[in-house]
């Protein structure tokens, strides 16, 4: 028998069947090593990961608070410089969406203006899953989430588009930008890797499936994060000093419905064909803009 | 060595003094002139530190919690509202157990806005499980800086450490300050070893979640640490005497109290003001004394006890309100002082000198007068109304 796989995110923590931050987590922590320090922000993998007496984590890890972790991970960087050991320890700050993109966006923008050498993994799905599945900024058009419920009288969903973070990130002038999907996890990894080689800030977005929050069985976590990419609703792309170098290019574009029926999130708008049409458009539009479809010559 | 210089720059040398590697900051009057000051000593090369701007006092927070974290002596300050802004990583620091040092330039908090001087912004923080020192005067902020670093790094307390300074009358007032010498200073505090902390050749995980089974014993070891505090802060100051040959620190300090029969108790740069006072005041014949509250928190409970327990006549006054009811200070003394032996007769409460409304001498005199008279909790004096 092979040996036991060695994982620095040990197996026995309380995440949910079918979690996708959990596998995307160990596949971040597992190809970045031991010599690596994170900080986590407050959200389900912290909760899930370091409940006392016991711990998931085979590096030093450092939780505080909800919003933080960008600025305690520039507070580690400053420390290893003054010790002179900087250049021989990776540093992760990583959060939810929620984490990242709404109360955490301040630390995250000063830690990227700063110029820190912090690689920043955003772990995407898509709502405050932690706290019972609240609407996000990175929420995606029309999703039913707790707070953005499909009523009587308000029969939408989230009522706007996601929030533009990889684009935001990139505006920063930071030298690696990159969006993930748990669908992909050789992707996740090559992806890490590159990052940290890189000198200065990185920002990782990983789209993770919540098979709570999304309503679909826990079985089927990757091949729903795959149909986020394969409609173009999550393209994975790369920036690298300024320039969009990468993208995953898509063979076959397959319709947002398939992508939006595998959920329950989305149930309310299946027999709505202008709302589908409206996704529809979200997804046009990236294949556009990151020019997904091989153009044959 | 004495030099004449302002309350800030001394804060900047006390600091350097400590040796941290870490500093970061926010701009918030009356705070900045002390973190430019370290940023010049640092951009001088007559100090080794990494200096981090950030972008908020959250964020600067959050960045000497994570260099102490990974083992390295760091130092932030602020100033209402700014303070209110950290005030979730304060919690957080002290949760965690971090030795960290903060200075507090004190100021009024908003609204109405208002830059000047008063303890209201510090005061927020008195639950927070930070130690809180409040200075008189900047030879004592320089000192207090000083043994904050052995106070808080003791392996008996673990707890961050503010050292709270009037902002302006502190901060930005010159005044004789002995800055002591580097080799004594060194002698006095040793280098900064953390035992749990961040360390890829030992991982641990700081700051894990603490479920009811858990949560009220980490509570109550911060309780303990508060305990141990009272008694390790007053050895601090002997130890910080017996190698600088200064009185300084320790938990309370006692001016004309031992025959007094009207007694003023307050804190910070105010308490040089009543000593004029008590002092014209014995030469009047009335016997008058003040009694300096250095150690905010923990609550010197019993040493205040036992120094005003024969004391027929007491007042608090205080810089700060808890709206409501009457100041901080004034509720933990009537705490301390309810139902216990002695000849305490009232226990007065004076709120003075918010948003940095001048304290007159005059304006003291009034409170000891109106001691004879009946007890008041919470009495705001020199009020301006119609």
């Amino acid at each position: 028998m092979a040996e036991a796989f060695k994982t620095l995110f040990s197996p026995g923590h309380t995440a949910c069947a079918g979690c996708g931050q959990a596998i995307a987590a160990r596949l971040v922590v597992d190809t970045a090593g031991a010599n690596t320090i994170i900080a986590n922000n407050t959200g389900c993998l912290e909760v899930f990961s370091a409940k006392y007496p016991e711990t998931a984590w085979g590096v030093p890890w450092i939780h505080s608070l909800f919003e933080n972790a960008a600025a305690v991970a520039s507070g580690i960087e400053a420390a290893l410089k003054y010790l002179g050991l900087k250049d021989k320890i990776n540093i992760i700050a990583q959060a939810g969406d929620g984490g990242t993109a709404d109360i955490g966006l301040q630390a995250l923008s000063g830690m990227w203006e700063r110029g820190h050498d912090i690689l920043y993994v955003c772990y995407d799905n898509e709502a405050y899953m932690n706290t019972g599945v609240q609407r996000s900024g990175l929420t995606p058009f029309e999703a039913n989430t707790s707070t953005s419920p499909i009523g009587k009288i308000l029969a939408t969903g989230n009522l706007r588009p996601k929030k533009p973070m990889p684009e935001i990130a990139f505006a920063h002038g930071i030298p690696y930008v990159a969006t993930a999907s748990v669908g992909y996890p050789q992707d996740i990894q090559r992806k890490v890797k590159k990052a940290l080689a890189i000198k200065g800030p990185k920002y990782i977005q990983i789209h993770v499936s919540c098979p709570l929050g999304w309503r679909h069985a826990p079985n089927l976590t990757l091949d729903v994060s795959k149909l986020a990419v394969e409609t173009g609703l999550y393209p994975l792309i790369e920036y690298e000093n300024g320039k969009l170098t990468q993208v995953r290019k898509l063979t076959k574009v397959k319709p947002v419905e398939e992508y939006l029926k595998s959920q329950g999130r989305f149930k309310h708008i299946l027999n709505s064909p202008d709302a589908i049409k409206l996704i529809q458009a979200i997804a046009d539009s990236n294949i556009e803009k990151y020019g997904l479809i091989e153009k044959k010559a | 060595m004495k030099q004449f210089i302002e309350g800030s720059k001394a804060v900047a040398l006390a600091v350097k003094l400590a040796r941290p590697g870490v500093i970061s900051a926010y701009p918030i009057t009356p705070q900045t002139h002390i973190v430019e000051e370290l940023a010049q000593l640092i951009a001088d090369g007559e100090m080794k530190a990494e200096f981090v701007n950030v972008e908020s006092e959250h964020s600067a927070a959050s960045v000497v919690l994570g260099s102490t974290a990974t083992g390295v002596r760091s130092f932030t300050a602020t100033s209402s509202q700014g303070f209110l802004l950290m005030i979730e990583v304060l919690f957080n620091i002290a949760g965690m157990r971090l030795p960290l040092v903060m200075t507090c330039a004190n100021r009024a908090i908003s609204a109405p806005l208002n830059i000047w001087n008063d303890q209201q912004d510090s005061m927020t923080a008195r639950d927070s499980g930070w130690i809180q020192l409040y200075a008189e005067n900047n030879q004592e902020v320089v000192d207090l800086h000083i043994q904050a670093y052995k106070i808080a790094e003791n392996k008996e307390i673990m707890l961050p450490v503010m050292v709270c300074m009037d902002g302006f009358i502190l901060t930005h007032g010159a005044e004789v300050v002995d800055i002591p010498d580097q080799t004594l200073v060194d002698k006095f505090l040793p280098a900064f070893e953390l035992s749990d902390k961040l360390d890829i050749n030992n991982p641990k995980t700081l700051g894990a979640f603490a479920d009811p089974d858990h949560y009220t014993e980490a509570r109550y070891a911060m309780q303990v640490a508060n305990d141990n505090a009272l008694k390790i802060i007053p050895q601090v100051a002997d130890e910080f005497k017996k190698i600088f040959g200064r009185v300084s620190g320790g938990l309370i300090e006692g001016y004309r109290i031992e025959d007094a029969e009207q007694v003023i108790v307050a804190m910070g740069s105010v308490v040089g003001t009543i000593k004029d006072v008590v002092d014209e005041l014995r030469a009047e014949g009335k016997k008058a004394g003040v009694l300096k509250i250095v150690t905010y928190r923990p609550f010197p409970a019993e040493v205040v006890y036992r120094a005003l327990k024969d004391i027929p006549q007491i007042a608090v006054l205080e810089k700060a309100v808890s709206l409501g009811a009457s100041g901080p200070l004034h509720i933990d003394l009537k705490s301390v002082l309810c139902g216990r032996e002695g000849k305490i007769s009232r226990v007065s409460g004076f709120v003075i000198g918010l948003g940095g409304r001048d304290i007159t001498k005059n304006s003291i005199r009034e409170v000891f007068d109106s001691l004879s008279k009946e007890e008041v909790s919470c009495k705001f004096v020199g009020l301006k109304l119609g």
